[in-house]
């Protein structure tokens, strides 16, 4: 017998995609309110280096004297921010790309999906350390040009979300085509398509709604998968930079402070402990989605 | 099988090109000369510097003598590193990075699929529960997350393995595990879903109906046909090493080539940097030409000739 619940009342009955949903709105809340809450100057550069955690700092403060409990918040939102908006920009990618492949089949499909092998095995945060790094100077000189001064900033990020999106879809694309063919030829396809309708009526009237819940799960398991990645790349020193923060900022910060002798526990400890719950909590929730929405893909 | 070989040989050569045009171009993109100090340095010196290093004359005519040294097997030199040159960087660093990569990729594909099986014979058990727990940790969890968390308990607290550098048989545990965890993780769990796939199977059932024992059921019917799936993931894992690699050297302090390509993208050592990049580039399609082939050879349901 297949289980004919609804796939969210299915999600409701698993305890610990409830709890990761849970713990990701207070991370996000978190993230919007927090550096706004904080205290006037939390953020600022002080003489207080290297303060243990205590009731004024809660998390300790780092190296420039900052207050690590607004930093971890700050980096809550750049690192959240950067992985929603990558996903989806792969999201929208990966889908289109694999709805063509699958929809029109034959031999323009399994050339894009040689194409989608190819870029598979190519070391792809390799090339995004060398683009970033060559392209946001330019970026930033484009910008002062066009008078955007208060965005210039904000390039760095912009890079992050657009290329991390642009190459994090394949994925995607390959579970969307295998979906698309396997729907392409049920009856109610061919019915749409012996009354007349056109293919983009069939694509984005039928296909699409019963594509929608396995996307959105690799959707949900695409956001930890940015994460990770620009996590990365400010960690070996192209991506985020101060005064802004993501965790792999601080993380990389700790690294370089930290040793055996000199234990300043805390740098280490909160931003990695922020990083896991939230990645963790993505995983299962995805997880989660998937054996509601997918159970045949289930891992 | 040897028009399949030649096909996917036209190919890599293909591959390789558009990745050298790109680097190439890419490099030159990037703002501020390898030659850049704080003091301008006089102008008949720079020039001189440029011929030196190849870097004169009309962007178009540099690429086609660039194309013209890579298919000598000439790298070029390093303008940070003076007068060493790029073949001879990478030929100290790579092997480094090779042999934790390697030791890497077999603890993943080994560890992954032996637990991925484990995983899914023992399906609802706490064997298959705890597995599966795990490998969701080891793949949400970052490097530099976990190399400092092995690190505290191996290291410092229980004092059995060192805690970093190069030269020793012991330092390149944690340096392994560390690159390998998250893949160790994604691999049991592709093994285990293709396993819980093939044991619905009816030749299964035959295997276990003629009175089998589980053992020879599992891992000698069922583990052959569900290995298929991690055959194919084997090219991808080659690439997420490499970069992975570049993030555990960085940790565990080891000289290996992800600590120089680091270096040269802040440094703009364009010619080192393209060395990198080309040299790891040929070795995953090159990789990735080997896999594909394996894969025929197992997979017999398959045709190479398409």
């Amino acid at each position: 017998m297949t289980d004919r619940r609804s796939p969210w009342l299915k999600l409701t009955r698993n305890p610990p995609a409830v709890l990761s949903a849970i713990i990701l709105v207070s991370m996000t809340l978190g993230a919007l309110l927090g550096p706004a809450l904080a205290p006037v100057g939390a953020g600022e550069v002080t003489r207080n280096s290297f303060l243990p955690p205590s009731s004024l700092h809660l998390f300790g403060t780092d190296l420039n004297g900052r207050d690590l409990f607004y930093r971890v918040l700050l980096g809550a939102r750049i690192s959240l921010l950067v992985g929603i908006a990558g996903a989806l920009t792969s999201f929208i990618v990966g889908i289109i790309y694999g709805m063509i492949a699958g929809y029109i089949g034959g031999q323009i499909d399994s050339a894009m999906m040689r194409l989608v092998d190819v870029l598979y095995s190519i070391p792809r945060l390799i090339f995004l350390l060398v683009l970033i790094s060559a392209l946001d100077p330019l970026l930033r000189l484009q910008m002062e040009r066009d008078g955007l001064q208060e965005f210039v900033g904000y390039s760095k990020i912009i890079l992050l979300i657009l290329s991390l999106g642009l190459t994090e879809w394949l994925t995607m694309a390959r579970i969307i085509r295998g979906q698309v063919l396997g729907l392409k030829s049920q009856q109610f396809v061919l019915a749409a398509r012996s009354i007349g309708q056109s293919h983009m009526n069939i694509i984005f009237q039928h296909l699409f709604p019963n594509l929608a819940g396995v996307a959105l799960v690799y959707l949900t398991l695409t956001v930890p998968a940015v994460i990770l990645d620009e996590s990365f790349l400010s960690f070996l020193g192209v991506g985020i930079q101060a005064p802004l923060a993501s965790w792999g900022l601080l993380l990389s910060d700790a690294a370089q402070v930290i040793n055996p002798i000199k234990g300043y526990w805390w740098l280490l400890v909160f931003p990695a402990a922020a990083m896991s719950v939230t990645l963790v909590a993505l995983n299962f929730l995805g997880d989660g989605l998937r054996d509601a929405f997918d159970p045949r893909q289930r891992k | 099988m040897l028009r399949f070989i030649i096909k996917r040989g036209i190919a890599l050569v293909i591959i390789l090109f558009c990745v050298i045009t790109l680097t190439f171009f890419l490099i030159h993109l990037m703002p501020g000369g390898p030659f850049d100090r704080e003091r301008k340095l006089p102008a008949n010196i720079e020039k001189q510097l440029l011929i030196k290093y190849k870097l004169d004359g009309p962007l178009l005519g540099q690429y086609f003598n660039y194309l013209g040294d890579l298919f000598h097997g000439d790298l070029r030199l390093s303008t940070k590193y003076r007068n060493r040159s790029v073949n001879e960087i990478l030929a100290q660093s790579l092997p480094v990075s090779g042999i934790l990569g390697g030791i890497a990729f077999c603890i993943a594909a080994a560890g992954g699929v032996f637990l991925g099986a484990l995983a899914a014979a023992k399906q609802h058990t706490w064997i298959d529960r705890t597995a599966m727990l795990g490998a969701l940790f080891a793949i949400s969890l970052p490097p530099f997350v976990i190399g400092p968390l092995l690190v505290l308990i191996f290291a410092i607290d229980l004092q059995i393995l060192p805690v970093g550098g190069w030269g020793s048989l012991e330092g390149l545990i944690l340096p392994s595990m560390t690159l390998a965890a998250p893949y160790t993780a994604y691999i049991a769990r592709l093994t285990r879903a293709s396993m819980l796939e093939v044991l619905t199977q009816d030749y299964i059932r035959t295997a276990r109906a003629k009175g089998l024992s589980e053992e020879t059921v599992i891992y000698k019917h069922a583990l052959r046909v569900a290995i298929l799936p991690v055959i194919s993931f084997l090219g991808p894992l080659a690439a997420n090493l490499l970069t992975g690699s570049i993030v555990v050297e960085n940790i565990f302090s080891i000289p290996g080539a992800g600590g120089f390509f680091v270096n040269s993208v802040l440094n703009r050592d364009g010619f080192l940097l393209a060395g990198v990049v080309i040299v790891y580039c040929a070795l995953l399609v090159f990789f990735n030409l080997v896999v594909d082939i394996l894969y025929g050879f197992l997979d017999r349901r398959i045709t190479l000739y398409d």
